[in-house]
């Protein structure tokens, strides 16, 4: 087990027994919640790990730097951009797919776009979006979203 | 109540979706592997280690967003981001962004509401980004995952850039509002 995972368990384990102190009943009714909630999304995530397993044993890891790494360019920034703002999966499966692309050759500001992007734009919620908050409002805020993804991976790209 | 029912029904054909797609999955992959033996070993040791990564923080995520999810109820949301003014407001909706769970498109009815009661736009939009990309359950996740630097980089420059898109929308949507006024007016005169 490493460090992080040991730090995560600790950090929840302390919120727990905080929330116990506090009130026993809300939280029983937030264990029950965790459950139902873990077998909700173990399906897609078993998917999304057996995807993994297979997008690194079969595509040759200088295939996937050509589209999303260093040598791709903005052009192969901007695939992964849209790629995310199109997607539509559960933000806490980006993760560990995101980890698998920078394994495998991708570079870090395609994996921040794609993270950014994925999570906060929805190209199939926007008409959701257009009726809850109206068209200008959607549309800003979808279309600086991207804006600012881009700026994110680019400045992480120069960081990290 | 109806709700409620609704949501079940939308929650079992999601589950049945999911298992169908995760045995279609596994029917793929023990296709290929079978025809590409010598695949079989990395594909599974990739799968193997990933699943350990996450299986052992998965259920204390899932603790965190069970507690969130009880304790921040959305009501309280609401009232508090709808009185909330000035750029105060707009670190308030970040961090209140961050701490309920579910997807994004829960959080559409709870940004209309605050919208009605008046609550600042650069605040509604920083209360978005927020739960849309730096929920703490997530941000476990990506620590797991991408490691503290990625994380940390990723978490400050999100912040820092939708303070930036959260004013900048206000005023845009402010100034487009004026002008509509403005050019209803003159239209009148006419």
């Amino acid at each position: 087990m490493n460090t992080t995972a040991i730090f995560i368990n600790v950090f929840a384990f302390g919120c727990l027994i905080f929330a116990f102190i506090k009130d026993q009943t809300k939280t029983k009714q937030a264990l029950t919640v965790a459950l139902k909630s873990f077998f909700r999304i173990l399906p897609t995530v078993l998917i999304i790990i057996i995807f993994i397993g297979l997008l690194l044993g079969f595509v040759p890891q200088n295939q996937i730097s050509k589209i999303v790494g260093e040598q791709a360019g903005f052009g192969g920034v901007l695939i992964v951009a849209l790629l995310g703002a199109f997607l539509h999966i559960p933000s806490l499966i980006s993760f560990p797919l995101a980890a698998s692309l920078l394994k495998s050759g991708a570079s870090v500001t395609s994996v921040a776009v794609f993270i950014t992007t994925l999570t906060m734009i929805g190209v199939v919620t926007l008409p959701l979006e257009i009726k809850e908050l109206g068209k200008k409002m959607a549309l800003l805020r979808n279309g600086i979203s991207f804006v600012i993804a881009i700026v994110i991976g680019i400045v992480m790209g120069v960081i990290l | 109540m109806k709700d409620n029912v609704k949501e079940k029904e939308t929650q079992r054909k999601g589950m049945k979706r999911d298992a169908i797609i995760l045995g279609v999955t596994l029917i793929i992959t023990i296709a290929l592997l079978s025809i590409f033996p010598d695949k079989q070993e990395a594909v599974i040791t990739t799968s193997w280690n990933f699943f350990i990564e996450m299986i052992l923080i998965l259920p204390a995520v899932m603790v965190l967003m069970g507690l969130f999810s009880v304790f921040v109820p959305k009501e309280m949301v609401v009232k508090y981001l709808g009185k909330a003014a000035g750029i105060r407001a707009v670190f308030l909706g970040i961090l209140m962004g961050s701490l309920p769970t579910g997807p994004l498109y829960v959080a559409f009815p709870m940004a209309s509401a605050l919208l009605k009661k008046g609550a600042k736009i650069s605040c509604i939009i920083a209360f978005l980004s927020a739960w849309a990309c730096i929920k703490i359950p997530q941000e476990m996740v990506e620590l797991q995952f991408l490691g503290p630097r990625f994380m940390a980089a990723r978490l400050v420059l999100t912040i820092v850039l939708v303070v930036i898109m959260g004013i900048l929308i206000e005023r845009l949507i402010e100034w487009s509002d004026k002008k509509q006024i403005l050019g209803g007016e003159e239209d009148a005169s006419i």
